[in-house]
């Protein structure tokens, strides 16, 4: 929103004038507030696991700031017209069972009827003021790592199209269901120098806004990055969902690819992730054993995408 | 002049499906896809493409009109025409052995069956691996040369996803693709004959 000035008063750490995952507020000198907000419109057909879903999702962003969500409220709009109430019950059942395993109380909440479903959580959490984790602060040499495999989006495209096959359903539901919360616990125990979480923009999105203007680019290891195989096949069936192709034309620019890297991959890289996994960047000493300690708290798929380099400056290089 | 299929203003996944299900119902020929988007576009003829079509595109104003031609029949490449022109036998294979009765011998059944194709004709389009068939095209199995010569001689090898997974062999396949359901669906309905050793 170029233009506007926001207003904000001298205990915003983190706000508008430098993006990040989620706002953050410091109450005193040991306590600061962590604020985000996020709703979509349903993702899988299941009310339930939608409701698990948008709540993993509108949570991770705490999590990737290095903090712990505490309270919620539930951001709900439905077509009462068109759809039975019992749909609401159950994805308010999934989302309360999903606030239950993360710890978060539900203290309110609002409802408006509206033409098409909506469902996520305005979420506060808390964090030490000097344990903030932005998308800056990260140095040369530091290595990347992503605790989810990519390709919701266009997996997504392909369920909508009822082209997509019960066992990738089932399991592209799961992990978006999975709270990044092991992640950040795991994480807490490593030199991290930042971290973030990858959603609408894509990995590649995610990964531009961490090196524009820092002087430091990212080199990424493309055989490495846990990708879901049936992403490949969908993509390369035209599935893929105009999100994803406007990362690409949006940040196209700052990405050199090699030319071995072939099309379906570059999607995938820039394609739209929902609940997506973290991507933590930690000293390159820890890299190897954080990645063991993640798989040893169930979160298979965590790998060493790549490394934080001095040159190209503020770009990203796809090897 | 051939049907027109009009996707304007539709979003994404709605032209593939309109092209999806416009090429289910026509065994050969052509037909426009009419879309006003670049996305819509790149799409499209990537689904078509992926379904064995040609395609051409024509820019005019905002609207992308996608000729997607199936069957070679519109003047397809030499390969597209010389594929079609061969069977379309599809050889699924839906475990490791051939027949019933001793499994031993099944075993020994399958590869001779296997190494025989390569001096049969017509010889097949298409061999599907599902469930244990897939332990002939992984790691450990005795016809992957002869799986290979058949796939230089434009044979498609597909095992399925699902079943590599299931048997954690994922990483061991050694000769042709991993495939869908989708794919292996559509290959068995498309085929003219479908073979089971």
């Amino acid at each position: 929103m170029c233009g506007l000035t926001f207003p904000a008063d001298e205990n915003v750490l983190v706000g508008l004038n430098e993006p990040d995952d989620a706002g953050v507020y410091q109450i005193t000198d040991d306590v600061a507030l962590i604020q985000t907000v996020d709703f979509f419109t349903p993702i899988v057909d299941d009310p339930y696991e939608f409701g698990r879903i948008a709540v993993a999702n509108a949570l991770s962003d705490v999590y990737a700031m290095g903090g712990r969500p505490v309270t919620a409220m539930n951001l709900v709009a439905f077509p009462l017209k068109d759809m039975e109430l019992s749909v609401l019950r159950r994805i308010l059942e999934g989302g309360l069972d999903k606030m239950r395993e993360a710890g978060v109380s539900l203290v309110g909440g609002h409802s408006v009827e509206d033409k098409e479903l909506k469902y996520g959580l305005s979420v506060t959490g808390l964090v030490h003021p000097r344990k903030i984790l932005t998308k800056k602060g990260f140095r040369a040499g530091d290595r990347l790592v992503l605790t989810k495999p990519l390709g919701t989006g266009i997996i997504n495209t392909a369920i909508k199209a009822g082209m997509a096959s019960p066992e990738i359903i089932e399991r592209v539901t799961k992990m978006m269901a999975m709270l990044n919360r092991g992640a950040a616990e795991v994480m807490k125990r490593f030199r991290v120098h930042a971290c973030t979480d990858v959603t609408g923009f894509g990995l590649l999105g995610h990964l531009c806004e961490m090196v524009v203007d820092s002087g430091l680019g990212v080199r990424l290891f493309a055989d490495a990055i846990p990708i879901y195989p049936e992403a490949r096949d969908y993509a390369g069936m035209g599935l893929v969902p105009a999100g994803t192709y406007n990362n690409r034309t949006f940040r196209e620019a700052f990405v050199d690819f090699d030319p071995k890297i072939d099309t379906i991959t570059r999607d995938i890289l820039f394609d739209a992730q929902t609940s997506g996994g973290l991507v933590i960047v930690v000293d390159p000493a820890d890299a190897e054993t954080l990645v063991a300690a993640l798989k040893a708290e169930g979160i298979e798929d965590a790998a060493v995408i790549g490394e934080v380099v001095t040159d190209p400056a503020d770009k990203i290089v796809v090897e | 002049m051939s049907e027109i299929i009009d996707a304007r203003g539709m979003a994404c996944p709605q032209p593939v499906l309109m092209t999806k299900k416009t090429l289910e119902g026509m065994p050969e020929g052509s037909f426009t896809v009419v879309v006003d988007s670049a996305i819509s576009k790149d799409n499209v003829v990537r689904f078509a493409t992926s379904q064995g079509c040609e395609t051409r595109v024509e820019e005019k104003g905002n609207e992308f009109h996608i000729e997607v031609i199936k069957g070679g029949a519109g003047g397809g490449s030499a390969e597209v025409e010389e594929e079609a022109s061969s069977s379309n036998i599809t050889v699924y294979i839906h475990t490791d052995r051939m027949g019933q009765g001793d499994d031993a011998l099944g075993r020994i059944l399958i590869k001779g069956f296997i190494k025989t194709i390569k001096d049969v004709d017509p010889k097949p389009r298409r061999m599907i691996f599902v469930n244990s068939g897939i332990f002939l095209t992984t790691e450990g199995s005795e016809v992957i040369d002869a799986l290979k010569e058949l796939e230089e001689m434009g044979i498609e090898i597909l095992s399925c996803g699902t079943c590599l997974d299931f048997f954690n062999r994922k990483d061991k396949l050694e000769v042709g693709l991993a495939s869908n359901m989708f794919d292996i669906t559509s290959a068995l309905m498309q085929a003219d004959k479908v073979v089971i050793p």
